[in-house]
């Protein structure tokens, strides 16, 4: 039982951190109509910078907070100067260019950073603490409490301030909002701001796990998709709960099913994309999908 | 081009094609072996994506299923190699018709994210049921021989039957997209909803294309195995379906010509690129993606429009995806209903 707890918290953790990069993968999407493939490379490149300037010697506290303004100023400046040329245009345009984001941060990276892999210092202290009998790692419960700390911040941005007001105006209907003063540019820049620094959060959280290399965010990324699938891609409520349920289900099928191991664990995401597609392709608290003729 | 200047243009490309193996040597007859067999892997996508308008990220591993197929088959089984490619490329064209079942519910963006999903598992699954595959360890597999008869390498003759095979497919891709197939994809990706009307079954068309473009990423996977002889999961990671992308993206969407220009991309842009830095390939393709997206939309098979329409001092489009320079010519009449529904498809999706 104790174990059961365990692997369902550490699958929480986890789950916490495809929660944080589907959040960054909603808001572009909210906003902008676009579904960054980019998202995952974007917090790769942020975290080998958090890297290089702790190694440049700033406390990793510091070093993560100054890669999360950087990211987000990096955000704005592609949205503005990369995204912003092809917003409205087709599907297929729009996922060609920023999948050629993906290609091309993983091929800078890897030439600024070289291709091997190298430790990542943890935020948190590797102590574990007993609750309720159960033995659970701080940095796991930490991830959790960050999560849900900025699921707060973005809740009071979103629905308190008067720049979250707008940002969703711009995303609901960027012409009527441009016509009652809204800078609908602006919005947009913000709003890949926020999903970059979002995504350097997930980063440099699960770099510590894994070992930081060029494909640090390959696989984090296809479960942040199942996440947002499974959410529904515009609902940031359903980015949070599919992150959990993808880490906890991940996590479960991994240590009690032979079958699927640690090789096969990448299928449970896609398997979840997969039939939540096909069963309720607007996820479970998206906005059904109309078309118009 | 008229049609005469245009058979006259092809045959000389024949000419010289056949011409190839007996002007390099070994090493380079090799490359130009490999051109050959991405261009039949790249076309098929380009069928599914430029001709279709739905977006595979994952023909890498429709590749490594016919890559296996072949090599499994030729190595166990002991079929003849040229046994092993037809049946390659009708169990990918199955394993597409299978995939695309379920897939060709989910548009533009999901299946983007499905079949993306599907290129990062195959290669886990390929070591996953090492008893079959031997895993990481790869299989060698016994290339084809030139027959004492016909004189010639052995290099030169795999050149040949790779040549052989990807004229072959290139005629039936040509002849479909002419044909009543091509017509109904083009027109389900240009006015889905106008094509039902008139009678298009929408599902039944999707799922064709994409079992065929499954299929020819199959005998691409099969004339792989030929060439190089060995296959391993790591000659099948996500880089493959990522140049092939780049492939269709340079060579110009909706093409025929374009997998050409393509595959020679794909093929000697890593090997220069590696003089400089191994890491240089990739920041080629993503930049190239990018940059062709901006601005030239119809690829390098659509250069010479692209370049008459800048003489011709004409407006800039907005780059608007799969509309290369075969169609622009074909289609000229049907521009105007495209543009319209660019903006109705952008609001489904953010509906």
């Amino acid at each position: 039982m104790e174990r059961f707890i365990q692997v369902l918290v550490d699958g929480i953790a986890t789950g916490s951190i495809y929660a944080a990069v589907a959040l960054a993968l909603v808001l572009i999407f909210r906003s902008t109509g676009i579904v960054n493939f980019a998202q995952g490379e974007m917090a790769m490149f942020s975290t080998f910078v958090a890297w290089g300037l702790y190694e440049a010697g700033l406390p990793i506290g510091l070093a993560v907070l100054t890669t999360l303004a950087l990211s987000f100023v990096a955000g704005v400046v592609i949205e503005r100067v990369l995204i912003r040329h092809f917003e409205g245009g087709e599907v297929l345009t729009l996922v060609i260019v920023t999948l050629g984001l993906f290609i091309l941060l993983n091929g800078l990276a890897g030439w600024i950073w070289g291709f091997g892999n190298r430790g990542f210092p943890s935020l948190f202290s590797d102590e574990t603490v007993e609750l309720g009998g159960v033995t659970l790692s701080v940095e796991s419960l930490g991830i959790v409490a960050v999560l849900l700390g900025v699921v707060g911040l973005l809740f009071l941005l979103f629905q308190r301030t008067k720049v979250g007001l707008a940002m969703r105006a711009a995303a609901l209907n960027p012409d009527a909002s441009a016509l009652v003063g809204v800078r609908v540019g602006s919005m947009l820049m913000l709003g890949w701001g926020l999903a970059a620094a979002l995504g350097a959060l997930a980063g440099v959280l699960v770099a510590p796990r894994l070992f930081l290399d060029v494909n640090l965010m390959g696989a984090v990324l296809i479960y942040a998709f199942a996440a947002a699938a499974l959410g529904g891609f515009d609902s940031a409520i359903g980015a949070v709960v599919g992150g959990w349920v993808i880490g906890v289900s991940e996590n479960l099928a991994g240590t009690y099913v032979d079958f699927i191991g640690a090789d096969l664990k990448i299928l449970v995401p896609l398997a979840i994309i997969f039939v939540v597609l096909l069963v309720r392709p607007s996820g479970l608290f998206g906005t059904r999908e109309v078309a118009r003729v | 081009m008229s049609p005469r200047v245009r058979l006259a243009v092809i045959c000389v490309l024949a000419a010289g094609a056949v011409a190839i193996p007996f002007l390099f040597g070994p090493y380079r007859v090799g490359q130009f072996t490999l051109v050959l067999v991405y261009a039949v892997a790249v076309l098929g996508l380009n069928l599914l994506v430029g001709y279709s308008g739905q977006i595979s990220l994952g023909h890498g591993a429709f590749f490594a299923l016919g890559a296996y197929t072949a090599a499994l088959l030729i190595e166990k089984a002991s079929v003849p190699y040229l046994l092993a490619v037809p049946a390659a490329g009708a169990l990918c064209f199955a394993a597409g018709f299978l995939f695309g079942v379920p897939a060709l519910r989910l548009h533009g963006l999901y299946l983007a994210l499905v079949t993306l999903g599907l290129a990062i598992a195959l290669p886990q699954l390929i070591k996953r049921f090492d008893g079959l595959t031997e895993g990481t360890q790869g299989l060698t597999v016994e290339q084809p021989e030139a027959p004492g008869w016909l004189g010639i390498e052995d290099d030169q003759f795999l050149y040949l039957l790779c040549l052989a095979v990807t004229a072959v497919m290139f005629l039936l891709a040509w002849s479909m997209m002419r044909g009543q197939l091509g017509r109904a994809v083009k027109a389900v990706r240009d006015g889905p909803i106008a094509a039902s009307t008139l009678g298009v079954d929408l599902a039944a068309v999707k799922t064709r294309v994409f079992a065929v473009s499954a299929g020819y990423a199959g005998v691409g996977g099969a004339l792989y195995v030929f060439a190089i002889g060995f296959v391993a999961p790591e000659a099948f990671t996500l880089t493959v379906s990522f140049a092939f992308l780049a492939a269709i993206v340079v060579g110009g969407l909706a093409t025929i010509s374009g997998a050409l220009f393509g595959a020679l991309f794909i093929e000697f842009v890593p090997v220069y690129a590696a003089d400089v830095n191994v890491a240089l390939t990739g920041v080629i393709y993503g930049g190239v993606l990018i940059a062709f997206m901006w601005v030239l939309p119809g690829g390098a098979a659509g250069l010479p429009r692209r370049l008459r329409e800048l003489a011709a001092g004409r407006d800039r489009e907005r780059p608007e995806g799969p509309r290369g320079g075969e169609l622009h010519e074909e289609d000229a009449d049907r521009v105007a209903g495209t543009a319209g529904h660019a903006g109705a498809g952008a609001g489904g999706l953010r509906a």
